[in-house]
């Protein structure tokens, strides 16, 4: 400690680069920490799901919709217990970049299927239940949006098109990951009632009596349709879910490679200013030898001014992407429900900002260790 | 008594792949409690010999031995903690450091000392009075005079109570006022608190501020 006021003062000697130097390291962090989260956000959003609930889905595609008449079939299929469908609506509030999740269902069924995932008065169910063009929304898109119970939101349909005027009748709480808070749910029928010949089901979601059945029932429901015109794809809602997130396709890849493309972007930033720092204080380090520092001591001084440099960036760059996507309730429009920095990322952060201190102060504390002192002095002299 | 005992010292440079030969079997003693000036023209070695005896270079051949150590055979790690308890180096344009203030430089060489905070700070206060610096502590370098920098990185030098004080052209930028300040402080320090002093100096009005004078010339002592 009796040291800090040297490494404090030379940290201090440049404010303004030490400044930029620490908030390049403190973006640097930002931006992986965030890049990062998406990759465990997209990871953690195809792991859950139910083990009791199955999804079924056109075999073609899951663009494709599935008859009506199945529901019927499927739960005469043993093993089901209920049986509920959805749609991916897709619409948009006002303006196309207020795009969030929204989905057309059945909604008695539905929110049995997913009872238990969700917390919402009885009431409010309800008001939803009664009236056609009634809504729900999660409490995080209620927030973002300022709206309110009672409050009629006109949505403009993209796949099913022209203004979709609904009121809101509920605020669910999410239970589980599962159920977005950052989604809407409407009535399937408010949108079978305009586009009757089109409409039908995107999916079912199938509630199992036992999970162990579910190979069984996957198997039953898939051989049941595999020759009709719309054949089935069924399996668990994790897989379903898992699936939304390979259409992601190589993003997980290329977030990761450009959080450390930026990393080591910024790692040679540090460094630069490090050297530079250590160059302009060759002088110093041959007055400091000549009073009788040593060459290890110098070497942890410089490494502990770098130290202090990515301590600090750490702080405010892992800190801030730690507190600000949650404050802001940030969910990719609910594509990345429940994204947060993760424990992992944090300390993967942090063995990167130690990485980044090793990194950028080892040249210039080498430098400043073996120079002699005579050297050093001469530099300026 | 010799605190300083060179024997048959060498020192060799290579420049431009030509040896150049400072020293060829120099030998020299300085007694404890003298004060000595050493001069003679650029490049007679009168800053090698100071480096030398301060561990900060070392010879080619022969021996450096200060207060019975001999400092020529040392590892750089002992070179280092030695250098830190026996020697005081004042140089000729103060070598202070700018970030910190008089007060701090000062108490550089008693962070390397197992001293608490306590009597660092005591200590620190009486080299700073000894100088007459005291109302001087918290001023950064920038903020004080030539003469009060000197005299700033004098008490650098005898904070630790080193076994030697080594001074390469401690007037050289100085104004004849503050050299003269300069000047009565070393002998102040000789006289009252029995330092060994060894001044490499161009002056010959701060040569006769000692007690001893030494010509070197081309690394061979003249007189």
């Amino acid at each position: 400690m009796k040291f800090f006021p040297l490494v404090w003062a030379n940290l201090t000697r440049h404010k303004r680069r030490t400044a930029l130097t620490t908030l390049s390291v403190a973006l640097a962090l930002f931006l992986f920490a965030s890049l990062r989260s998406v990759v465990t956000t997209l990871r953690a959003t195809g792991e859950v799901g139910s083990e009791t609930r199955m999804i079924v889905q056109s075999a073609k595609a899951i663009v494709f919709f599935l008859p009506m008449s199945y529901r019927e079939r499927l739960l005469a299929v043993p093993g089901v217990q209920a049986a509920s469908w959805a749609n991916w609506f897709g619409g948009v509030y006002q303006d196309p970049k207020n795009f969030f999740a929204q989905f057309a269902v059945d909604p008695e069924s539905y929110l049995d299927v997913y009872a238990g995932d969700y917390d919402m008065p009885a009431d409010q169910r309800a008001a939803f239940i009664r009236e056609r063009t009634g809504c729900i929304v999660g409490k995080s898109l209620l927030d973002k949006f300022g709206w309110h119970l009672g409050q009629n939101v006109t949505l403009t349909g993209t796949i099913f098109e022209g203004d979709w005027p609904v009121t809101i009748r509920g605020v669910f709480r999410s239970l589980d990951p599962v159920f977005s808070e950052d989604a809407m749910l409407v009535h399937y029928d408010m949108v079978y009632e305009r586009y009757p010949t089109w409409v039908r089901p995107g999916w079912y979601v199938l509630q199992l009596k036992n999970p162990a059945l579910a190979p069984q029932v996957a198997a039953a429901i898939d051989s049941e349709f595999k020759n009709s015109s719309d054949p089935t794809k069924t399996g668990s809602e994790r897989a379903f879910n898992a699936s939304f997130v390979t259409m992601w396709g190589n993003v997980s890849f290329l977030m990761d490679s450009i959080g450390m493309a930026v990393v080591f972007a910024i790692l040679l930033v540090a460094a630069n200013s490090m050297m530079l720092s250590a160059r302009e204080r060759t002088n110093e380090v041959g007055v400091l030898k000549t009073v009788g520092f040593g060459d290890r001591l110098l070497f942890g001084l410089v490494m502990a001014e770098a130290g202090g440099i990515a301590a600090a960036g750490a702080v405010l760059g892992l800190g801030a992407a730690t507190v600000l996507w949650p404050a802001i309730h940030f969910s990719a429009m609910g594509f990345l429900p429940g994204f947060r920095v993760t424990p992992g990322t944090l300390a993967l952060g942090l063995g990167i900002a130690v990485l980044l201190a090793v990194a950028s102060g080892l040249l210039p504390a080498l430098s400043a260790a073996r120079l002699s002192a005579v050297q050093a002095l001469r530099h300026v002299e | 008594m010799a605190l300083v005992e060179l024997e048959n010292l060498t020192k060799a440079f290579s420049r431009d792949s030509q040896p150049i030969v400072v020293f060829d079997g120099l030998n020299l003693e300085f007694a404890e409690g003298s004060f000595t000036a050493l001069m003679g023209p650029s490049g007679s070695g009168k800053s090698t010999l100071l480096n030398l005896i301060a561990g900060l270079d070392r010879p080619t051949a022969g021996t450096v031995r200060v207060a019975g150590a001999e400092v020529s055979a040392m590892s750089p790690g002992a070179l280092a903690d030695w250098r830190a308890r026996h020697v005081g180096f004042v140089f000729q344009s103060y070598n202070l450091l700018p970030v910190l203030t008089a007060y701090q430089n000062v108490e550089l060489p008693l962070l390397l000392t197992r001293l608490s905070a306590a009597e660092r700070r005591e200590h620190v206060a009486t080299a700073l009075s000894v100088v007459g610096l005291s109302d001087r502590a918290e001023h950064l370098p920038r903020q004080l005079s030539g003469g009060q920098e000197q005299r700033a990185a004098i008490a650098r030098a005898i904070v630790s109570d080193p076994t030697i004080i080594l001074l390469d052209e401690p007037t050289g930028q100085l104004d004849a006022k503050s050299a003269a300040d300069v000047l009565a402080l070393l002998q102040r320090l000789n006289a009252e608190f029995h330092k060994t002093i060894l001044m490499v100096t161009h002056d010959p009005h701060a040569a006769q501020a000692a007690r001893t004078l030494l010509h070197l010339d081309k690394g061979v002592l003249t007189a």
